[in-house]
């Protein structure tokens, strides 16, 4: 079974490149050009140095032993929480600002929803001196202020996006409009494995140091590279591609992806793609998603803004339908219940994304031996208000 | 015959099309307004099916779908609609939407309607060629549908030749790489883009979209095309007020 990209843009019955002829340039000008560029020796020296002196990598490994005591497994979180701009998101901007300097581009743009993506994006920008225009919903910028003020710190433009239900899905479509009309000099940083061929493969790509640098640390740590299971959240999909993609091929090591159950599943506010999607097209790749019978897309709901987007990657999709990972889904109450534990078990505190990740630890049944790797794809500061609210701190 | 072809087989030049999104401003004005259309001079309709997230279109046309959905408008309505439309109506209609609500519908089923109502083509800006070639020109062309491709300034003489080869009925050239709604700016590289095109013979004839809301504007695209599409201004035009009153007076611009 091939789970990774054929040569066509697609993984098994999803991928692609549902796109209108405006965008066919770019995507086709970055579609021939991503693999020679990434592949170059000088992009490869230039991207690690800057993910070991400015990132911060490698993330550690880190044997959570309290928390491996409480669930009868050794628990290894994945400390991508401890990156500069404080989540996974710059393994990717870092390297598509690389790969948009080697194309000529002069001008970034992002999407961003609960701000993450919009500052690792302003973050780069800043590094090597581009311009960089942050689309973001209106009601995302109204509840995620310090990250607004991050990225306008950073010299970014935030523009308010204010069609349809003014959030993640909506900053998307402003962005891809954006590129529309700005078709040659303008460079489209997207932030999950989402989005037309070859995005979902480029930015698995860049997100696949996560995966590389772990097994590498499970050797050193346990003598094996193989864990038993390995564990992400799951939005768009990005930290746990990143954490999935050197043990695809490794049948033996279960991936388990957790989404955002919201208020529950079936309560109507839920962005548990997988348990209420249907396959079909959003943002420019065939995939499942969340969508009404007549194909017009649902607005999900999470607590954390990272995992609430109504569709996944199309290579999650394929990992979905060929069974090869297991999709769990995790609501926001047992989120920020796991997300408390960890702070006061391990005296870390997750983003509200990472949290349920761990959150389904309390779903699993251990014996004692197995190995077991969380992915902390984010830490917490940025959900205080979040916490604070829930527990009245 | 289909319509289309017999449009163009009849008329080479100042070909008028009208694009309005179903199912507004009023849910039902979908047949009135093509009625209306016809008795003033339109020679071809696109109407737009309602997405939720038309990625293609600025601002004015997302807030006619917006609008339709709203109102309660989907495909199983639309085809309803076009039945009571096709009894008075005689130009060619063709349906233009995102192609997630077609895939939801089922291609072969959404073709079948479309045959059943009349309909002469598609225009689908996210359904790109290769997966159109290889899963659904037969479905098309086995119910007699047209599918129309965009080409823009950035298209590669290579591309519009394939684009040409695949497509029957026209060519919609936009003005500009825009979302719908902008400004048409006839400076000298959309010119020299469209003399290109015209230059290359293509098989197809063209018509030009996107930024056409005046006489003069009109008449640009018909000095380099078979004639125009007018979708934002028009649109607009039919926003408030008595339908039939705005769509002479607009109308009367071009007419």
């Amino acid at each position: 079974m091939n789970y990774f990209v054929n040569e066509k843009g697609y993984y098994g019955d999803f991928g692609g490149a549902y796109i209108p002829e405006m965008l066919y340039p770019n995507v086709e000008e970055l579609r021939q050009n991503y693999l020679k560029i990434i592949n170059d020796a000088d992009f490869q020296k230039e991207f690690h140095a800057l993910l070991k002196d400015y990132v911060g990598r490698p993330s550690p490994l880190y044997l959570a032993k309290r928390l491996s005591k409480k669930y009868n497994a050794h628990i290894f979180l994945k400390r991508e929480d401890l990156n500069h701009t404080g989540a996974h998101k710059i393994n990717n901007t870092i390297g598509q600002i690389l790969l948009a300097e080697k194309l000529g581009k002069k001008r970034i743009i992002a999407e961003t929803g609960a701000g993450q993506h919009g500052v690792a994006t302003a973050t780069v920008c800043a590094l090597r001196g581009l311009e960089c225009v942050i689309y973001m919903g209106e009601v995302d910028i109204q509840r995620q202020a310090p990250n607004v003020a991050r990225m306008k710190m950073l010299g970014a433009t935030v523009i308010s996006a204010v069609s349809g239900s003014k959030t993640l899905k909506d900053a998307t479509n402003e962005a891809m409009r954006d590129w529309i009309n700005n078709p040659v000099d303008t460079h489209y940083i997207i932030g999950s494995v989402v989005g037309p061929h070859p995005y979902p493969d480029m930015v698995s790509i860049f997100q696949s140091v996560i995966s590389e640098e772990t097994k590498k640390q499970l050797m050193e740590q346990t003598g094996s590279d193989q864990p038993d299971y390995v564990l992400a959240c799951v939005g768009g999909g990005s930290n746990a591609m990143g954490m999935f993609y050197h043990f695809i091929g490794d049948e033996n090591v279960k991936l388990i992806a957790v989404e955002a159950a919201g208020k529950g599943v079936s309560s109507g506010f839920s962005a548990a793609t997988t348990f209420l999607g249907k396959e079909g097209v959003l943002h420019g790749s065939r995939s499942i998603l969340m969508q009404t019978a007549d194909g017009q897309v649902v607005e999900p709901h999470s607590v954390s803004a990272g995992l609430d987007y109504p569709g996944i990657g199309p290579q999650h999709a394929h990992l979905f339908k060929t069974t090869r990972a297991q999709y769990a889904s995790i609501t926001d109450e047992e989120s920020l219940e796991a997300g408390l534990l960890c702070t006061q078990m391990e005296g870390i505190i997750p983003a509200i994304e990472s949290a349920h990740a761990l959150a389904y630890l309390e779903k699993m049944e251990f014996t004692g031996n197995e190995n077991v790797v969380v992915c902390l794809s984010g830490r917490g500061d940025k959900d205080m208000q979040t916490y604070m609210n829930y527990f009245g701190f | 015959m289909n319509r289309i072809d017999l449009l163009f087989k009849e008329k080479k030049n100042n070909i008028l099309s009208i694009y309005y999104t179903a199912g507004y401003p009023g849910l039902g004005d979908t047949v009135a307004i093509a009625e209306a259309l016809q008795e003033s001079g339109a020679d071809m309709l696109e109407i737009g099916f309602p997405y939720s997230d038309p990625v293609a279109d600025g601002p004015v046309i997302q807030a006619t779908s917006k609008q339709a959905l709203d109102n309660g408008m989907d495909l199983n309505l639309l085809f309803e609609q076009l039945k009571q439309l096709r009894k008075k109506v005689t130009i060619p209609v063709l349906l233009m939407g995102y192609v997630n609500p077609v895939l939801q519908y089922g291609v072969e089923n959404f073709c079948k309607a479309c045959a059943d109502a009349g309909i002469d083509g598609c225009i689908v800006p996210d359904l790109p060629m290769y997966e159109y070639e290889e899963l659904y020109q037969g479905v098309f062309l086995k119910y007699g549908l047209r599918n129309i491709f965009l080409v823009t300034p950035q298209t590669s003489d290579e591309r519009i030749r394939k684009i040409d080869g695949l497509s029957d009925g026209f060519i919609y050239l936009l003005s500009a790489s825009a979302t719908t709604g902008k400004n048409l700016n006839v400076s000298d590289v959309t010119t020299t883009y469209f003399s290109r095109v015209a230059a290359m013979e293509l098989k197809n004839p063209t018509l030009i979209g996107f930024g056409i809301s005046s006489k003069e504007t009109f008449e640009k695209a018909c000095k380099y095309a078979n004639g125009g599409i007018i979708g934002t201004a028009f649109v607009k035009a039919v926003a408030k007020g008595d339908l039939k009153e705005n769509i002479s007076s607009f109308m009367k611009m071009f007419r």
